[in-house]
């Protein structure tokens, strides 16, 4: 399928050869992220976008985040190689990818990481394109900076990646502008850009959310297919648990800016711990009911990040609040199974989240969206 | 495209008739006799039947519209009450002038527009941005003919750098023309930079803040090239419109740094007929005018299509 | 406001008013704007007790003197007291200025409404004749009707007030456009309500905010082209003392070396046109939301 497509990762240079050995010494991890701050200056006050995040992400692996718009979850991953407008932006912390932090280099320093090591497929692919080049010119501009290719390499290049990506006569293609392809077939081309330079890691932020239930189930079994081909760990970016059951290994739940737990799928949808976790599973559809809207299920909204609360940032919101130091501190991450944290001072036993989930889901098993996909 | 070009072109033209039908009814709103108030102490009878009967005056009012309209559209705007000079060729003589002066003016706009408005919206709430943002507020505000006598009264009374006055035609004396065009083309050029500023500095906000420009961005592209093709380039598509449009009215709207400069051009031919209530050059200097604003409409929406894909596949 | 029982965004318009005039006065360049405003009117109200002279007292000894301590402005050719004449002035261009605008925002408003609310062919015919009248050039087309009217004060603001109309049509067509199918528009449709009710009572007040930023912008347009009319000579006639036609006499005189004539009147059309502008500029910002986020967003950046 990919016969001239190098390899993601490793082949390219001494500083990816060298992400083996990563903070955690794990041997394949290429991403690792370390109290990971972003605030914004504004009128109103500082505000604490993120809020000491940590992960770590393994070669191949898919990791979800998920969180309700403004929880933090897009600018944590924009905020690695400085996507965010700085200032008024302020990004802290260490985001390791191979042995280089990538927080400590400058705009310019990062460039070389943009697309190249990190690929990103952003949410609206109505506007994720130029709409006055043609997507072969928006689809090679990437690899020949990065990769050095000649004009007629990026372009057979360039056919080959549409092809992967699913886009009938591709080689016809190339000098097509935007507004000739629909929606799905855009975000494909998105895709194809964000692949087009082999990184080790795909950033895909909401990639799905904008599309039809159909094509987000055949883009989300085309990413996983390719991730298994082409061996780059995936970020996926979402405010849908649903989708998150059928492609993620491992889910970050965020709230507020912070992790509030953190578990492999699995464990996640089987044993929710943090009571925002059971709310957002409580109010996922029934199964093959993608519900494109903001989940709403939970009373209240989330807070501003320049007001947080003082303790637990979501006792607000909380309808199991019963500690009293729910209000006033703020509660660490704790393990509570291996590979599992929760940052709560109630841990929801397991009966009552099963009682939760249950009246609303017909399984806890994740849904298997590759049965649906077609790839061409 | 074609398609396009000719519906557009229709449109125009369709305007052109109802800006016809404006101009001729404005003319015959006039109360009184035009041909008597025009000849005024200089009464002659056979004179004034002449012009009568040359200007149609005598027939029914729909008859006269469409015999104008007719001759209008051979190239015939009639003769003027004054001078018995064929209003056209009137047009032509002062219409180099008027270009010339245009041309220079938005040429200077440009000069101004262009890096002020571009800098000032990719340093957004620098220094920069704020001396470009004054300098347009300022630009927008100052009434030009008073700019123009304040240039005068510097550079022509003061420094004695530049005549204060006049045209010259590049074809007979081009120093002496140039010297003559700077200052009225500066004048012109400040008010159109300012307007072209504000509108080049939004333009390049909005193209900045597009999602695309962002995914530019996450692909590793160096800044300066992300600048050129996906925020300038597209950019340019609005700051051409406007460019053109600034072309249009400067065409058309000179009228007053004419006046200041005594520059020999069709707004001043308009602005003298009106004076000597000489009915056929107004009305045929009216007719140029807006007509040249209409075609240089059509042409830049033309220009608009083809720099977009999206219209251009249409 | 609203004295209906459906919910409108025009019910909180009191409070709205309070956050704009708030949003306008921490905006320093519109409440500056305010500030010359509010002078010039104050002028223009009690010319008469404030100017040292009439604007008609000439002293013939006392010709083309520059500034002095009994001539703050100097004097003109007439020997005229030109700081006199420009506060008497201020009076003839805010009258223009108010009395155009109030034509075309009337006109214009009325067009807008009608176009936009009834759509069909009533909308194409009246908006077609706006785009007519809107392909000439501003000044050409003020010309062309004070030549046909003859130049005087009032057909200066008639002139005026006719130019600037298809801006208001548009503006408020689409602003119509936009909330004519909200739901408390058809609501009220709904209940039977007539259209002129629905006009005055739910449409106008939402399409008030572009309405109010455009009559801003406009009155210093309008000024701005008095003044150029004047100038020309078919705009306000003397001895009534506007700038522009203090501006025509001044020109003549520069070769004499009396700088003075040109530059307070002028200086004054420009403070009047500025202050408009940024009021009109903060007057935008604060009545849209969106433009507000980012002006604020600005702040922070600062």
């Amino acid at each position: 399928m990919s016969g001239q497509h190098p390899p993601a990762g490793g082949a390219h240079g001494a500083a990816a050869a060298a992400s083996g050995a990563g903070p955690d010494g794990g041997a394949d991890l290429v991403l690792s992220v370390r109290d990971l701050e972003v605030s914004f200056g504004t009128k109103r006050g500082t505000a604490r976008v993120v809020r000491g995040l940590d992960y770590d992400l393994a070669r191949g692996e898919t990791l979800a985040i998920v969180g309700e718009s403004g929880s933090g979850k897009s600018v944590s991953t924009l905020a690695l190689t400085k996507l965010i407008p700085i200032p008024p932006g302020r990004v802290t912390g260490t985001a390791h990818l191979g042995e280089v932090d990538l927080i400590g280099l400058s705009e310019q320093e990062l460039l070389p990481y943009r697309g190249r090591r990190i690929g990103f497929v952003f949410q609206d692919p109505m506007t994720s394109l130029n709409p006055v080049h043609t997507i072969g010119r928006q689809l090679t501009e990437g690899m020949r900076h990065h990769l050095r290719l000649s004009e007629a390499d990026a372009r057979d290049r360039a056919v080959d990646l549409l092809r992967q990506v699913g886009i009938p006569g591709a080689e016809h293609r190339l000098d097509d502008y935007p507004h000739q392809f629909s929606g799905g077939m855009r975000q494909r081309v998105v895709i194809a850009i964000g692949l087009s330079c082999g990184p080790d890691v795909l950033v895909a932020d909401e990639a799905t959310t904008a599309l039809d239930v159909t094509t987000q189930a055949q883009l989300v079994d085309l990413v996983g297919q390719l991730q298994a081909d082409l061996g780059m760990a995936v970020i996926w970016i979402t405010h849908d648990l649903g989708v998150v059951a059928g492609i993620a290994d491992r889910v970050l739940v965020m709230y507020a800016g912070e992790v509030v737990e953190q578990a492999s799928v699995e464990e996640l949808f089987a044993r929710p711990r943090h009571p925002y976790t059971v709310g957002l599973l409580a109010s996922l559809p029934v199964l093959g009911d993608f519900d494109r809207d903001e989940l709403t299920a939970i009373p209240g909204l989330p807070p501003s990040a320049t007001d947080l609360p003082p303790g637990c940032s979501f006792h607000p919101r909380c309808t199991f609040r019963d500690d009293p130091r729910c209000e006033h501190e703020r509660p660490p991450l704790r393990e509570v199974a291996p590979g599992h944290r929760v940052r709560s001072f109630y841990m929801v036993p397991e009966e009552e989240a099963r009682h939760a989930a249950a009246s609303e889901r017909v399984a806890v098993e994740p849904p298997d969206v590759r049965d649906q996909g077609v790839v061409s | 495209m074609a398609r396009f070009a000719l519906r557009r072109s229709a449109q125009a033209l369709v305007a052109l008739l109802g800006v016809s039908i404006v101009v001729f009814a404005l003319i015959h709103l006039v109360p009184g006799d035009p041909v008597r108030t025009a000849l005024g102490t200089r009464f002659d009878q056979d004179l004034y039947e002449a012009l009568v009967a040359r200007a149609g005056l005598d027939q029914p009012i729909v008859v006269q519209y469409v015999d104008w309209l007719a001759r209008a559209a051979m190239g015939d705007l009639g003769v003027s009450f004054r001078t018995g000079q064929p209003v056209t060729a009137a047009l032509l003589e002062r219409l180099p002038a008027t270009m010339l002066l245009a041309a220079a003016a938005l040429l200077v706009g440009l000069v101004i527009a262009l890096p002020a408005g571009i800098l000032s919206a990719v340093r957004q709430g620098k220094p920069i941005d704020y001396a470009a943002s004054g300098f347009a507020q300022i630009g927008v505000s100052v009434p030009d003919f008073w700019f123009g006598l304040l240039l005068i009264l510097i550079f022509a009374r003061g420094l004695g750098w530049f005549p204060p006055s006049g045209y010259v035609s590049p074809l007979v004396d081009p120093v002496e023309s140039l010297r003559r065009l700077v200052l009225p083309a500066v004048t012109a050029g400040v008010v159109t930079g300012a307007i072209l500023t504000r509108f080049v500095r939004s333009s390049v906000l909005e193209a900045m803040g597009a999602e695309h420009v962002r995914l530019a961005r996450a692909k590793g592209l160096p800044e300066r090239y992300v600048l050129r093709h996906h925020v300038l380039r597209n950019a340019w598509i609005p700051i051409v419109t406007v460019t053109g449009l600034q072309l249009a009215t400067l065409l058309g709207g000179i009228v007053v740094v004419e006046v200041v400069f005594a520059w020999p051009g069709l707004g001043r031919l308009a602005l003298d007929s009106v004076q000597r209530r000489d009915y056929p050059v107004l009305q045929g200097a009216v007719l140029f005018m807006a007509l040249a604003f209409l075609v240089v409409n059509v042409l830049v929406d033309l220009l608009y299509a083809r720099l977009d894909p999206r219209i251009r596949a249409s | 406001m609203s004295d209906t029982t459906l919910q409108q965004p025009s019910t909180r318009s009191r409070s709205r008013g309070a956050e704009t005039w708030s949003a306008l006065l921490s905006n320093k360049l519109a409440a500056a704007g305010l500030v010359v405003l509010v002078l010039l009117v104050l002028a223009a109200v009690f010319a008469d007790v404030i100017a040292p002279y009439g604007y008609t007292d000439s002293d013939l000894t006392r010709r083309l003197q520059p500034p002095s301590a009994s001539y703050w402005f100097g004097t003109d050719e007439l020997g005229r007291d030109v700081l006199s004449r420009v506060i008497h002035g201020a009076r003839v261009s805010l009258q223009v200025g108010a009395v155009a605008v109030g034509i075309s925002l009337v006109l214009g408003t009325t067009i807008g409404l009608v176009a936009g609310y009834r759509g069909g062919w009533i909308d194409a015919v009246l908006m077609r004749a706006m785009d007519i009248l809107f392909s000439f050039p501003v000044v050409l087309l003020a010309i062309a009707i004070v030549a046909v009217l003859s130049p005087s004060l009032v057909n200066t603001m008639i002139a005026i007030g006719i130019v600037f109309t298809p801006i208001f049509a548009r503006v408020v067509r689409g602003s119509v456009l936009s909330v004519r199918e909200e739901v408390y528009v058809r609501a009220a449709r709904s209940l039977g309500a007539s259209d002129l009710r629905i006009l005055g009572r739910h449409v106008l007040p939402n399409v008030a905010a572009p309405i109010i930023v455009q009559t801003s912008l406009s009155l210093a347009f309008a000024i701005l082209t008095e003044a150029a009319l004047s100038y020309l000579g078919i705009g306000v006639q003397p001895p009534r003392p506007a700038w522009g036609l203090m501006l025509l006499d001044a020109q003549g005189f520069i070769p004499t070396g009396a700088w003075w004539m040109s530059i307070f009147p002028g200086l004054a059309i420009f403070l009047t046109v500025m202050a408009l502008n940024l009021v009109g500029d903060g007057l935008r910002d604060a009545l849209d939301p969106r433009q507000r986020s980012v002006i604020q967003a600005r702040g922070a950046e600062a």
